[in-house]
């Protein structure tokens, strides 16, 4: 790869547009003083006219020196991203308004970390996993520490940037020892120095780098910092947090292990078999005993990221497409629940799952529609969800995962109990007296609702274009 | 076979009372109780009405399926939406469709409360489970098998008793488990199968053509097992039956009683025989000695029950152990048996419920001992009892003596010693259920609330006579029900035979029709 930078412009221009964008959105907030709002529509319009130029970007050669590779896999996930920055934005404009801390510079930190989160998913060398996980990260201390008056907001913001660091860290480490055993940062170049000679340092890189993805997506025993960040953070952050960093790791965390290490993927898949196992079942059991709303989908994404990386772990092209189309089905799902507890939080109520008590005789479409996510995110049929844990165990059936693909139904069987416990106490209890009713949507909730459930119930009940997207995604790295 | 040309029948039928379940959702307001319930109602009528047109023009010859229907719908996965009847589901279907109008009429004056979301549940309900009994590709199958869930547990949930959210979690948790390991078997099943042939599908047809190895039935069965036997229920998976039936209103009952657990049963028949046959041979003296100790266990504990409602339910554990058993004996008598058993345990048990529904809405208790000697004070309602009770313990001229009597006579040609178990079963299913009548309705009238009890009403009579006239026609001209199943149960038999030879090794003589199939398949 080094002959020749093959420098391509149009093959980075997503990644140049949206950072023109973070720009433009940053000189805005200059002169517009009063309705930091419009900025957030800047952004949103911006985003949304990103999109086609970040789903259509396909340049199967990497670029800039073989650094930067924008295929199908990077474009399927720009999406992703896109499409989650998008709804963040819209849920904040009202959110922050709320919470009284209505400043310009959060659209184009959210900007920013998608940025960050676009580079995870084309890079193609080390370095740039690096330099895009630590602009997304650094990003995101900043938005989780947004409710800068809320103890709980600045706290969640600590333990993310210390632990945060800490991970970006280990990975950091990891990646030394990948480049000092194979002399090279490039994802290719790696993978052909592999089996030559002694493999030692190589496989310490591995286990360090699987620890320093881990801890971006969530995995057990890397999770800690999750439920308190999440709880901290204003809930657009935490909806983007779950759905985009979550995305942007795994984009990472697939694209180093298969371009980087296949030949280690005996070893790498044993022991995330185990991370995988633990995150599942981990992740299901404790989040039953959750009262608070935001801790409870807190630790359900910690769920889902064990099943997630079941597709990792079988490594065909099933498993690694059923990974792509799991995280786009979960952006969607799990941002559709977050939009509704976003709308609900305010100044300290509805953060218990009991104030959820007989919301559907006094929100009943909302109530509805809080259903339909969770019913999602715990894979009934005909929902997305249930297509996307279908692509995964079926990959994992596939490679004879049998056991692991066991861990998963268990785990689901079990995640199925806190989740209709919020969908029974919505609809099967009386609201406590006096409780304050829930308030109503307004048009740009209603505009996101109406997004996330149609994508929700679309990706269920006809997922076949789109799951041959993901398996076109996905064949760049199975190359 | 038929593909897409003609008109969508099933689909027709299926989707009918979603339709109505849609517009009773968007268009009405809340208020509107009496235009939800007669939509409702019409609905039902309509779906049932449209569904009569199967049995007219159903080819009895015909073993394989009729009015298919068949488009891909995810073709990396070899998806497909495929709908079909046979002589198996036919029945099962025309019950579905029939005790949903008397599910309905049952909930005419007991549900006052958000009457709008009730009517729409349960339509959604019959479609949910229409879907299952129609689907020939087991991912169909398996979105409707886990998406009749939903509405059930709201029935349950929202409408319920004393202890509904208890029972509706414990029946969401215990059948939603269950499941998944269904669909993991059934995943198991599409790659093996796929590996070995190169046909990469979920059509359950052609999957039941050549079943896998016997080593990947064996896990594939308690997979599957763990799916069905839950729903059926079976010994020891059935602890939430009694709960999900004492807490659910009525007409939830007898959807519940009447057309899921019919589930469970139709899927062994379906699925588990001809796709499974080594390993179900495998497995049949462990589920007939289950079933064996079903009937005795669930009789006994029935015995014991104080609220009739928690009777019946668990006299369905016994009743359906008799199914299971007839099913697991493997020859055309049981399956007989227990297909007509399913239909009868769905009108005997769901007329049990529906009469209990009536007597605790006139005394809002059904502690057996509160009231005794009813007979006197309600004639009609006391012969009503009387008979659905002597159907449900299987007296000569009802229905449930045709359907105990094949499969006696199945399990005494498996072994005499079953027979035996049957014939005790059978006995104690007497002696709960005339204990009950005995209790109920003889001696001196005895109840708190006085005298004064109505008799059945109009409505009430409407709802139970239909039910009545089938327990006798049934039982004393079963000729065209037998007939219906007949060369559907006779090939699947075959099939299961020669499918358990194949999959011990043995070649089969390429029989013109199978072979053929197999090829032909291949082709296309």
């Amino acid at each position: 790869m080094p002959a020749g930078l093959n420098i391509n412009f149009y093959a980075v221009m997503p990644e140049i547009l949206v950072t023109a964008l973070a720009l433009i959105v940053l000189v805005l907030d200059l002169f517009i003083r009063k309705n930091k709002a419009a900025l957030g529509w800047v952004s949103v319009i911006g985003l949304i006219c990103i999109l086609p130029f970040a789903a259509y970007t396909n340049e199967p050669y990497p670029v800039f020196g073989g650094t930067i590779i924008a295929d199908s896999f990077s474009a399927f996930f720009n999406v992703i991203f896109i499409i989650a920055a998008i709804f963040t934005i819209l849920i904040s404009m009202d959110y922050l308004r709320k919470i009284g801390v209505d400043r310009g510079e959060y659209y184009h930190i959210i900007l920013f970390a998608t940025v960050g989160m676009m580079v995870m998913g084309a890079a193609n060398d080390l370095i740039n996993v690096y330099v895009g996980l630590e602009l997304m990260a650094l990003s995101f201390y900043i938005l989780v520490a947004y409710r800068v008056k809320s103890s709980r907001s600045v706290e969640g913001a600590l333990k993310y940037f210390v632990l945060g660091a800490l991970s970006s860290g280990i990975l950091l480490y990891g990646m030394s020892f990948a480049y000092g055993a194979a002399g090279s940062t490039n994802f290719m170049e790696i993978a052909g120095e592999l089996g030559k000679g002694d493999n030692t340092y190589l496989t310490l890189g591995i286990i360090l780098m699987a620890v320093g993805f881990g801890f971006k997506i969530a995995a057990v025993p890397f999770h800690m910092w999750s439920p308190d960040v999440y709880e901290g953070a204003p809930t657009p952050v935490t909806a983007l947090l779950s759905v985009g960093s979550k995305a942007a790791a795994f984009a990472a965390f697939l694209r180093v292990f298969t371009a980087a290490f296949p030949a280690f993927q005996a070893d790498w898949s044993s022991m995330l078999w185990i991370i995988s196992a633990a995150t599942m079942i981990f992740g299901a059991v404790v989040a039953i005993s959750q009262r608070n709303i935001v801790r409870m989908l807190a630790y359900s994404s910690i769920a889902h990221a064990g099943i997630i990386m079941i597709g990792l772990i079988v490594f065909n092209d099933t498993g690694l497409a059923g990974v792509a189309y799991y995280l786009l089905v979960y952006a969607f799902m799990n941002m559709g629940a977050f939009t509704i507890v976003a709308l609900f939080r305010n100044k300290g109520r509805f953060e218990n799952i009991d104030e959820y008590k007989g919301l559907s005789t006094t929100r009943p479409l909302l109530a509805f529609l809080m259903a339909l996510f969770l019913l999602s995110l715990a894979g009934i049929p005909p929902t997305g969800g249930f297509a996307a844990k279908f692509f995964i165990l079926s990959a994992a059936i596939d490679a004879k995962y049998y056991w692991l693909a066991s861990i998963g139904v268990v785990s689901t069987a079990i995640s199925l109990f806190f989740y209709a416990k919020v969908i029974f106490y919505m609809y099967m209890k009386e609201p406590d007296p006096g409780a304050e009713i829930a308030p109503a949507s307004g048009v740009i909730y209603n505009i996101v609702l109406f997004c996330t459930a149609v994508g929700t119930v679309f990706l269920g009940v006809y997922p076949a274009p789109f799951i041959d997207m993901a398996v076109k995604a996905v064949r760049p790295l199975l190359m | 076979m038929t593909g897409l040309t003609g008109f969508p029948i099933l689909s027709t039928i299926a989707f009918l009372p979603a339709l109505g379940a849609l517009v009773i959702i968007l268009f009405y307001k809340k208020d509107w109780i009496d235009l939800i319930k007669w939509t409702a109602l019409g609905t039902s009528v309509a779906t049932f009405a449209v569904s009569l047109y199967l049995p007219l023009t159903f080819d009895m010859a015909d073993p394989g399926l009729q009015w298919v229907e068949k488009t891909v719908w995810i073709e990396r996965f070899g998806i497909s939406y495929y709908m079909g009847v046979d002589g198996i589901s036919l029945l099962l279907v025309l019950l579905t469709t029939f005790m949903t109008i008397i599910c309905i009429l049952a909930s005419w004056r007991e549900i006052n409360t958000k009457l709008k979301g009730y009517m729409a549940l349960f339509l959604l309900t019959e479609t949910f489970s229409l879907g299952i009994f129609m689907a020939m590709d087991l991912f169909l199958f398996y979105v409707f098998w886990e998406a009749v869930l939903i509405p059930m547990v709201f029935i349950i949930g929202i409408w319920g008793g004393a202890r509904k959210f208890y029972s509706a979690i414990k029946f969401f948790i215990f059948t939603f488990a269950g499941s998944l390991f269904m669909l993991l078997g059934i995943l198991a099943v599409y790659f093996y199968h796929g590996k070995v042939t190169g046909v990469y599908t979920f059509d359950s047809t052609i999957l039941s053509l050549a079943p896998v190895a016997p080593a990947v039935q064996f896990w594939v069965f308690i997979a599957f097992f763990l799916g069905f036997a839950v729903k059926v229920p079976m010994f020891p998976l059935h602890t939430w039956l009694p709960d999900a039936h004492t807490d659910a209103p009525t007409a939830g009952s007898i959807v519940l009683a009447a057309v899921l657990l019919k589930l469970g049963t139709y899927a062994f028949v379906r699925f588990t025989l001809p796709m499974l046959p080594n390993a179900s041979m495998l497995f049949a003296p462990l589920m007939i000695g289950v079933s064996l100790f079903a009937i005795i266990y669930g009789a006994l504990v029935t015995i014991a029950q104080k609220d009739i409602k928690k009777l019946i339910a668990y006299s369905s554990v016994s009743h359906m152990g008799f199914v299971m058993l007839g099913i697991f004996v493997f020859n055309i008598e049981g399956l007989k048996g227990s297909v007509l058993q399913m239909l009868n345990h769905g009108i005997s048990t769901g007329a049990l419920f529906l009469l209990v529904g009536m007597i605790y809405e006139r005394t809002h208790t059904r502690t057996i001992g509160d009231y005794t000697g009813l007979f006197k004070e309600l004639p009609v309602y006391g012969v009503f009892f009387l008979i659905v009770v002597l159907s449900s313990m299987g007296l000569p001229t009802t229905n449930g003596f045709v359907g105990e009597l094949f499969i006696l006579i199945g399990a005494f040609k498996a072994h005499w010693v079953y027979a035996v178990f049957v014939a005790f079963g059978v006995l104690l299913g007497a002696v709960y259920l005339i204990w009950l009548f005995q209790r109920v309705f003889l001696g001196n009238f005895h109840y708190a609330g006085g005298h004064g009890l109505k008799d059945l009403g109009l409505r009430e009579i409407i709802e139970t006579a239909p039910l009545i006239i089938l327990i006798f026609w049934i039982g004393l001209y079963p000729k065209p029900f037998l007939n219906v199943m007949d060369a559907s149960l006779t090939k699947l038999v075959e099939q299961v035979e020669t499918n358990y030879r194949k999959g011990n090794g043995e070649v089969i003589p390429p029989q013109a029709s199978l072979g053929a199939a197999v090829v032909e398949r291949k082709v296309e």
